[in-house]
């Protein structure tokens, strides 16, 4: 009886420690250490200078800039996403010829990982090359673009690529959704003689709700958390005067760069409560609602 | 009982194998670089040939990490450090990256033993040996060759049709760049993807503009970074970017000095791992001059070794510290990487036209630290003035660059 009662207790322990410590206690040394004067490889004696790391944050033009680069990176990726994902899945759902060599055409990017993409699409936008190059063939020369090294472009070229990667898992998605919604809704519409359009407004989108959140909160957390593609396209300096550069990669840099590791463990936290603040609210809903993620 | 003896016997056993292991272990030298291709590479392995005559049997760990101009290797090394398993002996520049990094936290063990004993202090210049000293005055790392950083490197062919000479001073830049535009050629070419060239440029014009007695008082505190001389700096540089190609952003170095190659740049201003891409390249047409202003100043940066505490084989690493450090290694390493020795007796005849030029400047110039290699600042000061350099470039704005500079000194002098 009492085996029967620990053996679950038991086989979960092993887990729950490890989490307990590489997940959470990490975060809180970091939190820690966000808040002392480990500025340097060697400090001593480390002790606690309260939020002056962040203060000090606050003047670091970097910093900033980063900052903003997050949030147009996230709406221009977020809605990209959003919107080729679905016009995607409607076309396919209205019954294509070969759906699946199309959903598997579309899906294969997300098969890459961010630094193969990058990699791949460094080139594509180099100013000499690539799309450049295809632009000035088909006499759209004006189209023309210096891409991410592009001041005033910057962090939208990382979206394209992210986009191009991330959009047939959103199509996958809405597809699963569209799917999900039961045929009789559109029967009964459709003797209540709604039209296309209506059906679409007051039936198809009003059920695809859900897999819009879904998808937001899983696109906005990649978003907020986007390092390695930045890297790999705009280098570790995020191109010129930071026009692509992104909190997480100033994070790399201050720390392993600079030696400034209060200040990068300032960063880290800074982008954890950004990525909280996204994604716990859905955690409490989708636990009320009993779905997982 | 019987099964207490067994286990002594078993782990009696474990002992002997472990110190057999570890006698035959013993014969080991772990060298962490980031010279993984090309020259750098081949000159790593020369030294590791001699290293392995002059001891049989000494096993080599090439420990290297490709990628991002050291920056990857640097990542790497300091988890390995700070987590006790330093290698043996690793590549780290002369000068600030290695006393401000690995010095004043205690992670080296001083070499002036060895430099009495090889006799180094006669050989190496006063300016280098001053590099290479902690703040306490020894001696903490044995450097493996020069580079030359202020070097401008211009096609003669477009020369020579525009009609003007290498530049020495600013002004003679500016009217040069003025006839090359007219000529239809990009007067400078600059490749500052990852900005570290833009920064790079910036100090040959910090140089040129301050002189190298007070270019070397940025790094002490005696020359203010607030006051006129960087601020002319500045706004030279300023002008400089008015000249260089526009997508400069995009080109890495070598990418630069392939404009000046095909002609469509008259000149870049690189340091002299140019050379060898000249001749890798097998180009012929391209000369060189100290950069504007720089005449009589070698802007130096060298890779060095030194002697972690941890070392695990200490006297294998001091061997190699010697071989590093002899001319017989230098003369076996530099010619293949590029750069010339830090020592001033080797045969010129081993180099190439470009490096013996740097050998003879070597000997009668005023030495300074390079700033972009990690000579003259702290990592941590570099990276803030990188930086700066970041949105300088791109916003051209000399009171906000000076202003981020100041304040990037001012962080840097409060420890």
């Amino acid at each position: 009886m009492r085996a029967a009662r620990l053996a679950p207790v038991a086989l979960v322990l092993p887990s729950v420690v490890l989490v307990a410590v590489f997940v959470y206690g990490f975060i809180a040394w970091t939190a820690w250490l966000s808040l002392s004067n480990a500025n340097d490889l060697m400090v001593s004696p480390v002790r606690l200078v309260g939020l002056a790391n962040y203060a000090r944050l606050t003047e670091v033009p970097r910093f900033r800039i980063g900052l903003g680069n997050t949030v147009t990176f996230s709406l221009t990726f977020v809605t990209g996403c959003l919107v080729i994902g679905l016009g995607g899945a409607l076309l396919i759902d209205s019954a294509v010829r070969f759906e699946g060599l199309w959903r598997t055409i579309y899906l294969m990017p997300m098969a890459l990982s961010f630094i193969v993409t990058g990699v791949v699409w460094r080139w594509l936008m180099n100013p000499s090359s690539g799309l450049n190059l295809l632009l000035d063939g088909a006499g759209l020369g004006a189209l023309k673009s210096g891409w991410y090294t592009d001041p005033t472009f910057g962090v939208k070229a990382i979206a394209i690529a992210a986009i191009w990667q991330l959009s047939g898992y959103t199509m996958a998605m809405y597809l699963a959704g569209l799917r999900a919604i039961p045929g009789e809704l559109y029967e009964a519409a459709a003797v209540d003689g709604a039209g296309g359009r209506q059906t679409f407004w007051r039936i198809t989108m009003p059920l695809l709700m859900p897999v819009t959140l879904s998808a937001v909160i899983v696109l906005g957390h990649v978003s907020l958390k986007i390092f390695d593609l930045v890297i790999a396209i705009a280098g570790p300096q995020g191109g010129p005067a930071f026009s692509s550069d992104v909190p997480a990669n100033f994070m790399f840099q201050t720390v392993f760069q600079a030696n400034r590791f209060a200040e990068g463990a300032a960063v880290s936290i800074v982008l954890l409560v950004a990525v909280s603040l996204l994604v716990v609210p859905y955690l409490t809903w989708s636990l009320k609602r009993g779905i997982g993620l | 009982m019987r099964s207490h003896v067994r286990a002594w016997g078993i782990a009696a056993a474990l002992c002997i194998v472990a110190l057999g292991v570890h006698a035959q272990g013993a014969r080991k030298l772990e060298i962490f670089s980031w010279w993984t291709t090309g020259g750098e590479a081949a000159g790593l392995l020369k030294l590791f040939e001699i290293a392995k005559k002059e001891t049989p049997g000494l096993e080599v760990i090439n420990a290297t990490v490709a990628g991002g101009a050291g920056q990857n290797a640097k990542a790497v090394l300091k988890t390995r450090m700070l987590g006790g398993d330093p290698p043996d002996s690793f590549q780290v520049h002369m000068g600030r990256e290695l006393t401000d990094t690995w010095v004043v936290t205690g992670f080296m063990e001083p070499l002036d033993d060895l430099f009495k004993q090889a006799g180094w202090e006669k050989t190496f210049p006063k300016g280098v040996l001053e590099l290479l000293k902690g703040s306490d005055g020894r001696y903490y790392s044995v450097p493996a060759n020069i580079h030359r950083a202020n070097v401008l490197w211009y096609n003669k062919k477009v020369f020579q049709s525009a009609g003007v000479q290498p530049p020495k001073t600013v002004d003679e830049f500016f009217q040069v760049a003025d006839k090359l535009k007219a000529a239809g050629v990009t007067p400078l070419a600059l490749g500052d993807n990852g900005i570290w060239a833009a920064t790079h440029l910036f100090e040959t014009v910090l140089i040129g503009s301050l002189g190298a007695e007070s270019y070397r008082g940025l790094w002490t505190g005696k020359t203010d970074w607030n006051g006129p001389g960087v601020r002319k700096a500045l706004e030279t540089m300023m002008r400089m970017l008015g000249h260089v190609n526009t997508d400069h952003a995009a080109r890495s170095w070598d990418q630069a000095n392939d404009l000046v190659i095909q002609g469509k740049a008259g000149m870049t201003i690189m340091g002299d791992w140019v050379d060898a891409d000249n001749l890798a390249k097998g180009v012929k047409d391209v000369g060189w001059a100290p950069a504007p202003g720089n005449t009589g100043v070698y802007d130096a940066l060298s890779d060095s070794f030194g002697l972690p505490k941890k070392a695990p084989h200490r006297a294998e690493t001091l061997n190699w510290l010697k071989l590093v450090g002899s001319k017989e290694g230098q003369e076996a390493f530099n010619p293949l990487k590029g750069s010339i020795c830090a020592r001033t007796d080797c045969n010129p005849k081993l180099f190439g036209p470009y490096l013996q030029w740097a050998m003879e400047q070597w000997k009668k110039d005023a030495i300074v630290p390079s700033l972009a290699h990690g000579a003259a600042a702290k990592e941590s000061w570099l990276t803030a003035i990188n930086d700066a350099m970041s949105l300088f470039v791109t916003s051209k704005d000399v009171a906000q660059g000076q202003k981020l500079l100041t304040a990037a000194a001012a962080e840097a002098a409060k420890k």
